[in-house]
């Protein structure tokens, strides 16, 4: 019986397969180029030449930075935003646009966003600038918020997504028998949630690690400080295709091996 | 936004997840063009006025031809109502890596000779001629607030300053010029083409850099030049030429190749050099 209903639901209508069949081809083709126009007898002195280490301890650097800061701001937000259900529909539906709004934007157009509001010309760049002596532009840490802005969304709605659907009469309960409202968040939907937290960590990290239009507009590229990875192999198209398509080839394995070593544990959307 | 079903933080890890891969590979941008695959174009560059078939012609020219291209093209559509010419512009890097990966392009102008000898080794263009030149000039925003007086200052750690990567051409011009006056640079940045370093200094974000004299011109108000002698001796020569395609089987092949022959010859004639010269490009 079992097996009978398997087969009648399992089945796809024919032109719904060859469209798939497509969809997925347009998403793996290119990694398939990528992977065979490889320069794989260059490919160990390409990727130990200094530039492209001191790129990926930048890259590696930041985007963990940026991972850790997105979690830190992230979580709460998303219990706000998860909150918000009982909340009227106008201000519930800003605070959800608010956060979908950088997700969905050009990360270019975030870069110079950033740039109005912290560059030396802006109200809060000229302060900075004029009491600390701080330019925020062209530093590392100029990196590291453009990647924030780009990657936090990912980590709202991944964790917001798993409290929203976590269960809770363990929090009541938890309320009930005298827990305050920060040990119930702490030791009770924190840990129901670590699964989403993990796993839009994951993704926040990933976007970080890819992040290069909101960089490039914002921190600018400079080897050593702001040129990340994804902005080297853009350079590196201009004089070296060969070079280009090795760090392409880098950023790629770290992505899949990213995934590959957390997907078991705590990606439940990417296990088969 | 859409209401979240229970199941809902699986399905939308899964998709933001698609996203995430997405981004980190998109790093390369790509300038797409019109026009169809490149023509046999006739080497012989025509007088412009005989009449031409319709076509349409893709140029692809260096970020610091921006404003004068432009111009060209509108000048040269009305002169010849029946063609159209699109320009997109870039890195010249970038663009001759575009023409040898296979993108359409019927006419490429670069900054350097470099990048044009890349597409001629390729086997995708002949006889480039050389229709302009450029040299470099400082520049820093309007009212020069950093009170920038020369190259020396470029080597201020204190400064903010912009240069373009040596990959392309306007960056191997200051890190020659750079080299032949002993100073060794501070930037805080090197950009990807010209025009990305002169909206640095536009925006006030920088105190100084490098650019071509063309672009401290078409800036306008908001920057001001600072002539560095030394340039005159760092000169960039600007050639152009037709992409002619290794296979290209399509009918409008001959009026397309004759078009853009006709484009380069419009620009590296009297009108052309009118213009070039109204932008600030030399003579070569």
């Amino acid at each position: 019986m079992a097996r009978a209903a398997a087969r009648s639901t399992g089945r796809l209508a024919w032109p719904i397969t060859a469209i798939a069949v497509v969809a997925l081809a347009v998403l793996v083709l290119p990694l398939v180029a990528l992977v065979v126009r490889a320069p794989w007898a260059e490919l160990p002195e390409l990727l130990a030449s200094s530039a492209v280490l001191e790129a990926l301890v930048l890259s590696f650097t930041t985007a963990v930075l940026a991972t850790a800061i997105c979690l830190v701001l992230g979580i709460p937000l998303a219990a706000l935003i998860a909150h918000a259900e009982s909340w009227p529909a106008i201000p519930r539906r800003l605070l959800r646009a608010a956060v979908t709004v950088p997700l969905v934007l050009p990360p270019v157009v975030g870069g110079i966003a950033l740039l109005m509001l912290l560059g030396r010309r802006s109200l809060i760049g000229q302060w900075l600038d004029e009491t600390f002596g701080v330019t925020i532009p062209f530093t590392t840490g100029a990196v590291v918020i453009a990647q924030v802005f780009v990657a936090l969304p990912f980590l709202v709605f991944a964790v917001e997504g798993a409290l929203r659907s976590s269960d809770r009469r363990t929090e009541l309960a938890a309320a009930t028998i005298g827990a305050s409202r920060w040990q119930v968040f702490r030791h009770v939907t924190l840990p129901l949630v670590a699964p989403g937290v993990a796993a839009g960590g994951v993704l926040c990290f990933t976007r970080a690690l890819g992040e290069f239009g909101a960089t490039i507009t914002f921190a600018g590229s400079l080897p050593g400080t702001t040129r990340t990875l994804p902005i080297a192999s853009y350079l590196a198209m201009q004089t070296d295709p060969d070079e280009a398509v090795a760090l392409a080839l880098l950023l790629l394995a770290v992505s899949v091996v990213v995934l590959l070593t957390l997907r078991d544990r705590w990606l439940p959307g990417a296990t088969a | 936004m859409t209401r979240t079903p229970r199941t809902a933080s699986t399905l939308g890890a899964a998709v933001l997840l698609a996203f995430a891969l997405a981004g980190s590979l998109s790093a390369c941008a790509s300038t797409g063009g019109t026009g169809d695959e490149d023509p046999n174009a006739p080497a012989a560059t025509e007088p412009t006025m005989t009449t031409l078939e319709a076509a349409e012609v893709t140029v692809l020219a260096a970020a610091s031809l921006t404003e004068a291209f432009d111009d060209l093209a509108t000048q040269f559509e009305a002169a010849n109502p029946s063609v159209e010419i699109t320009v997109s512009y870039g890195g010249s890097g970038a663009l001759a890596t575009q023409i040898i990966e296979g993108a359409p392009a019927d006419v490429f102008a670069s900054a350097a000779e470099p990048p044009m000898q890349q597409v001629v080794d390729a086997g995708l263009a002949t006889d480039p001629q050389v229709f302009a030149t450029n040299t470099l000039e400082l520049v820093v925003p309007a009212g020069n607030p950093a009170g920038v007086t020369g190259l020396d200052d470029l080597a201020n750690p204190d400064l903010r300053i912009a240069l373009c990567d040596e990959s392309v051409p306007c960056g191997a011009a200051s890190a020659k010029l750079l080299a032949n006056e002993g100073v060794t640079a501070a930037p805080d940045t090197l950009e990807s083409d010209v025009k990305a370093v002169l909206t640095k200094v536009s925006l006030g974000e920088v105190d100084a850099a490098l650019v071509y004299r063309t672009d401290v011109q078409s800036a306008g108000d908001q920057v001001e030049g600072i002539e560095v002698p030394a340039a005159a001796d760092v000169v960039n020569r600007y050639p152009i030429a037709a992409i002619t395609g290794a296979d290209s089987g399509n009918d409008a092949s001959d009026a397309q190749g004759a078009a853009a022959a006709a484009f380069i010859a419009f620009i590296a004639g009297d009108a052309g050099r009118e213009t070039l010269d109204s932008y600030g490009f030399g003579t070569p």
